[in-house]
């Protein structure tokens, strides 16, 4: 029990330190009063940039809510800021009235939710055998754990549709929307960064202990890497939630699309026919974006640069 | 991607941790090692089933199938119908090569490719730069650059469309000198107008990825700079620019294979293919060919042609920007 605690520490503060490594204002030392200078030299500079940036990168967001709100499209520049007259929540009835929202995204849940599952399921399994277990052709797995971070979707487009459409008969269908999807080996690769941080003594120790191994991924191993949960669910999941090509091949039934597919076929197709089909564009798209936009601001300590970094640098 | 290369370490690592614990096992009960060919932990194989599984059928076996179906005469049939598909060799290869609708595709990427490539690399690095120096509202900035990103682009390109229309707000705000034809009907301005889009949209990506990189710059080159009297430029061109060296090639590969794949965007903000193909893209293409017109074999040539062009263009890049240790 106290190796388990020391571990758990020893996690705790890594977390820590990743996070201060976040923050050069954190670092304890290593920087002298050259370095205040340099900051002091260079942040104004810096901050009007990030700032320009920011407003860049801000402003359609804020126009998209906007835009969703108008009774009629307001294009000119007076049009970016809220007028009492112009506003109506219409827009919102209108989509909801061609495509169903919250059906779709019930659907857009459900594929990106199976995604999860099995990535952080059958990834939790193999990223902890990869890092912590010794057996015959661990070589070869983690060897094409690297590989197929490196297959091109161009190449699976057409034989997956003619495998899981045409000969399978999964179109229309969940798991034929997730089956492309269903393993993110960027994920296992978190999992089996993070197993290996963990020192192996603490597993040898449970196995003479007389620990089987399911229950020491269990009970030991998945507590201590609670934070790469965190880290492979949001990794994973902007994939699935964003992704249009493939379920749009796979979905021609309305009734299953995920969002992104409906509100897509509405831009292409209906719109044209609405009277306001901007409004209820943006409609759709602020509830197709704040999802997203949600959960990665309430996790954002957990989304940060040490994280993705080791995700795809090692 | 850049795995290859950074994880020869971890990779090499693993066995290194295990190699010790094994010599210590070994003074004692050495038989108990050599008694199982499996491995100490033969259940790590069972762990490791399901992935492996998945991999070979869903990822390794279509990956055969691609090019087994772009040197055939495929189409489709109703499932579990045995029909002849014969042997032809290149013929859909030179279908593809010789269609100007994919040549004209291709060009598209490369205008795509020329745009997107140094603005995400320059941007970025710049970006990622200025955050690292800047110490208030950091997580403001930080989350503002990764919203795009982390943003379905369906919703996304609805805002744009809005506004980069006619009679959109770009245009209100640029007067006499908005393009006519507007930005997304004009056959000059539909692919910079995509790449511009696609670079905003990914560029919060790969700030994280030289945000990770910067971190592993020793802050003693800057000290060491300016004592020496560099000034920030000076530090930036020699000591940042090549300290994120190898994620530069990360960032350029990475945004070569995004280009690549360009679907959703020219098919939304341009409705298809832009005016006279001016942003059809070769991903469109394959699904026009493949599963509208029927002919699976051709998008699968095309898909072929389209990595081996990637392939091309990243050993390309990493000559260029990866220097002799890249």
């Amino acid at each position: 029990m106290s190796v388990i605690d020391a571990a758990t520490a020893a996690n705790n503060e890594n977390e820590k330190n990743d996070d201060d490594a976040g923050l050069p204002g954190a670092l304890p030392s290593g920087r002298g009063g050259s370095t205040v200078e340099k900051r002091r030299n260079l942040g104004v500079g810096s901050f009007v940039l990030l700032a320009v940036g920011a407003f860049v990168f801000l402003f359609p967001f804020y126009y998209m809510f906007i835009g969703s709100l108008q009774t009629s499209p307001d294009t000119s520049v007076a049009g970016a800021f809220p007028n009492p007259a112009n506003l109506t929540g219409e827009n919102y009835a209108n989509i909801n009235g061609s495509i169903d929202l919250l059906k779709g995204l019930v659907n857009s849940g459900i594929f990106t939710g199976g995604v999860i599952l099995f990535t952080v399921v059958f990834g939790l399994l193999v990223g902890y055998a990869l890092a912590q277990m010794h057996f015959r052709g661990k070589g070869f797995v983690f060897g094409m754990m690297l590989l197929v971070q490196m297959i091109p979707f161009q190449l699976l487009l057409i034989p997956l549709y003619v495998m899981i459409v045409r000969d399978y008969g999964l179109a229309d269908s969940y798991i034929g929307m997730i089956l492309p999807f269903a393993i993110n080996s960027t994920a296992v690769f978190v999992f089996r960064q993070y197993f290996m941080q963990l020192p192996s003594t603490l597993f040898e120790a449970a196995r003479i202990d007389g620990a089987s191994e399911l229950r020491i991924l269990w009970q030991i191993a998945i507590p201590l890497v609670r934070p790469a949960i965190v880290t492979a669910v949001l990794l994973t999941f902007i994939g699935p939630w964003n992704e249009f090509l493939w379920p749009f091949l796979v979905t021609k039934d309305s009734s299953i699309q995920p969002l992104a597919v409906s509100l897509a076929n509405y831009i292409s197709n209906v719109a044209a026919t609405a009277s306001n089909p901007f409004g209820a564009i943006l409609a759709g798209a602020c509830v197709l974006a704040a999802p997203a936009i949600a959960l990665f601001i309430f996790f954002q300590r957990q989304f940060i640069s040490t994280n993705i970094g080791s995700s795809v640098k090692g | 991607m850049s795995l290859r290369s950074s994880d020869g370490g971890p990779a090499a690592g693993s066995p290194a941790t295990g190699v010790p614990v094994g010599r210590t096992a070994d003074q004692r009960p050495a038989p108990r090692k050599r008694k199982n060919i499996l491995g100490r932990q033969p259940l790590g194989l069972l762990f490791s089933a399901p992935y492996v599984i998945y991999v070979l059928a869903v990822l390794a076996y279509p990956l055969g199938y691609a090019v087994y179906i772009s040197f055939h005469d495929f189409f489709f049939t109703a499932p579990r119908v045995k029909v002849d598909r014969p042997f032809v060799g290149l013929d859909n290869y030179i279908t593809v090569l010789s269609d100007p609708a994919v040549q004209r595709s291709f060009a598209n990427i490369g205008v795509f490719l020329v745009i997107n490539v140094p603005l995400t690399v320059g941007l970025s690095l710049v970006l990622a730069n200025a955050l690292n120096r800047v110490t208030k509202l950091r997580t403001f900035f930080r989350v503002s650059y990764y919203v795009p990103y982390v943003t379905a682009s369906v919703a996304v390109v609805g805002v744009w469309l809005f506004l980069f229309q006619q009679n959109g707000l770009v245009n209100a705000l640029l007067g006499p000198l908005a393009p006519n034809p507007s930005w997304l009907t004009n056959s000059w301005l539909a692919m910079p107008t995509v790449a511009l889009y696609v670079t905003w949209k990914q560029l919060g990506f790969f700030i994280l990825l030289y945000l990770a990189a910067l971190q592993n710059i020793p802050d003693e080159l800057y000290e060491s700079a300016s004592v020496d009297g560099g000034n920030k430029w000076v530090q930036f061109w020699n000591i940042t620019v090549p300290g994120v060296r190898s994620a530069s090639v990360l960032v350029t590969l990475l945004a070569t294979i995004t280009g690549a794949n360009l679907f959703t965007e020219p098919y939304l903000l341009t409705g298809g293919g832009g005016p006279d193909g001016a942003s059809t893209s070769p991903v469109f293409l394959m699904y026009q060919k493949g599963i509208l017109q029927g002919n699976p074999d051709v998008a699968a040539a095309l898909g072929v042609i389209l990595v081996i062009g990637v392939l091309l263009i990243a050993l390309i890049q990493k000559r260029l920007v990866g220097g002799k240790e890249a």
